[in-house]
């Protein structure tokens, strides 16, 4: 077992609001506006940016972006290979992808799986007409030909460092910190 | 992490509360699945699944089938009257000739109690019990289980009143085990002769009078009348048996204003259950019943595969 004993703040709340605010607006640039835009949040992190987001993006545009919730258990490319297995959650897209641009959200994009089967997963659902993806935390490490194209903040990090994005909706309070092994 | 503690699924009497809990909560998830247009996931992609089925089956054949196909697994169906039984060969055999072809997962139905014990103490595969004879029939309790929780929000608490051919249910043996861990209060009905003695002491309350079993019920699940397992008449006709257990309009009404009615299927429409009760939205959730007999079954196909970490 290894521990992890030290830890570091890297973003506190009002870093993580400047991030999403950023990245709301980048969306909005990138795409024109919001025709045919629509967000799908990777739980569990991803599902409470997607939400945040939702409610920047709206305000902005006057009009509601769609959100979806996506689990992505069922495509991990290391299913097989475990008898443990994480609690499944519920997908949830309430509407039909084909055609739209699809904004993927995450917390922390690491070795790229993560998006790889949530990828395969979205066009599970219907041919979008563009998948874009937005982060909050680039920690590097790839192990995909993945990248993102909205990140919070680019952090290299070590292997040997674990990266967790707290959220207030999920662990009472807002920050990134980095946890280190000593 | 979470972790199935078990390598089969034989019956209810030997699940925790936390197990049944992990598999009805996982079935859940696995609902909206049959909602999309491609009802697939990729996620046993390269296991295989043998429904190995000694007595006649519809539902819990193709729900399996669905389940397995629903998940990318390989499912291989194999029915007693077209295989080497009908050439004498024994359980035993026909167990390890399977397992040599390195199935991952062996659903088995059979007549006898006990099969599909025998079965995992053969063979290293799971095993998964589609009923064996009178004994218990676990993945209809866990499904019957997943429609009482959606219908009524819990299941601790409800009054679940079982009527009929109770000597000859295994449909009735496992949801009596289930739902008595689960924290519900069982009742059960039927002629004197369908009453297994001694079956108080599974901690369920018998009535020889549906009249006596069924007011003020949040449940009501009706079983079928099994011919095919009577070598006696039980009782003197099935007009008669209809006469005193029949669930119609009437006596209906001496359960709760919101009671939902059950039936394992398949129907004896005026026999056990009137076909404007068994037909009515309002308190009928037998559809429901199938609709959630895959997602459970998807659950422990999910839960059981796996690497041994």
């Amino acid at each position: 077992m290894t521990q992890k004993t030290s830890s570091k703040i890297v973003m506190d709340s009002d870093g993580i609001e400047r991030c999403l605010t950023r990245i709301a607006y980048e969306i909005l640039e990138k795409n024109k506006g919001m025709d045919d835009l629509v967000l799908v949040g990777i739980r569990t992190g991803g599902i409470y940016l997607a939400e945040r987001l939702q409610k920047k993006i709206s305000a902005i545009e006057n009009k509601t972006i769609p959100l979806g919730i996506l689990d992505i258990t069922l495509y991990r490319d290391d299913i097989a290979k475990s008898s443990k297995k994480a609690p499944l959650g519920k997908t949830n897209i309430p509407f039909d992808l084909t055609d739209k641009k699809v904004i993927l959200l995450d917390d922390v994009l690491f070795t790229g799986r993560t998006i790889r089967a949530a990828m395969d997963a979205l066009i599970d659902f219907g041919r979008p007409k563009m998948i874009q993806l937005a982060v909050l935390i680039d920690r590097g490490h790839r192990e995909l030909p993945i990248r993102a194209d909205y990140v919070g903040k680019n952090l290299p990090s070590s292997l040997w460092e674990a990266v967790s994005v707290n959220l207030l909706e999920k662990n009472g309070k807002d920050e990134v910190v980095i946890l280190e092994e000593t | 992490m979470m972790k199935l503690g078990k390598k089969d699924i034989l019956g209810i009497q030997d699940m925790t509360v936390d197990e049944i809990n992990l598999i009805l909560d996982t079935a859940e998830s696995f609902l909206e699945i049959s909602t999309r247009d491609i009802k697939k996931v990729p996620t046993l992609r390269g296991k295989s699944v043998i429904n190995l089925f000694y007595e006649a089956s519809t539902r819990t054949r193709t729900s399996f089938e669905i389940a397995g196909k629903r998940l990318s697994a390989d499912t291989i169906n194999i029915s007693a009257s077209t295989s080497s039984v009908v050439k004498g060969e024994t359980l035993m055999d026909t167990a390890r000739t399977l397992e040599a072809m390195n199935p991952d997962i062996i659903v088995i139905r059979h007549s006898a109690a006990g099969a599909p014990h025998l079965l995992a103490s053969l063979v290293s595969q799971s095993i998964i019990n589609a009923g064996d004879g009178a004994h218990e029939h676990p993945t209809q309790a866990l499904l019957d289980m997943m429609t009482i929780k959606e219908k009524k929000g819990k299941i601790a608490g409800l009054k679940v009143a079982i009527v009929g051919d109770i000597l000859h249910s295994r449909v009735a043996r496992s949801n009596i085990y289930g739902l008595s861990k689960m924290g519900a209060q069982v009742v059960i009905a039927g002629p004197a002769t369908m009453l297994p003695r001694d079956i108080e002491r599974m901690g369920v309350k018998a009535y020889t009078k549906l009249e006596n079993a069924i007011p003020d019920a949040d449940v009501i699940m009706m079983l079928r009348i099994q011919l095919e397992r009577q070598k006696q008449n039980i009782f003197p006709s099935l007009r008669e048996y209809a006469q005193h257990y029949c669930l119609n309009r009437k006596n209906i009404k001496l359960a709760k204003n919101d009671v939902i009615v059950m039936h394992p299927g398949p129907i004896n429409r005026g026999v056990e259950i009137s076909p404007d009760i068994a037909d009515d939205p309002a308190c009928s959730v037998i559809l429901d019943q199938v609709n959630k007999g895959v997602a459970v079954r998807m659950a422990l196909l999910y839960l059981l595969t796996g690497g041994n970490e």
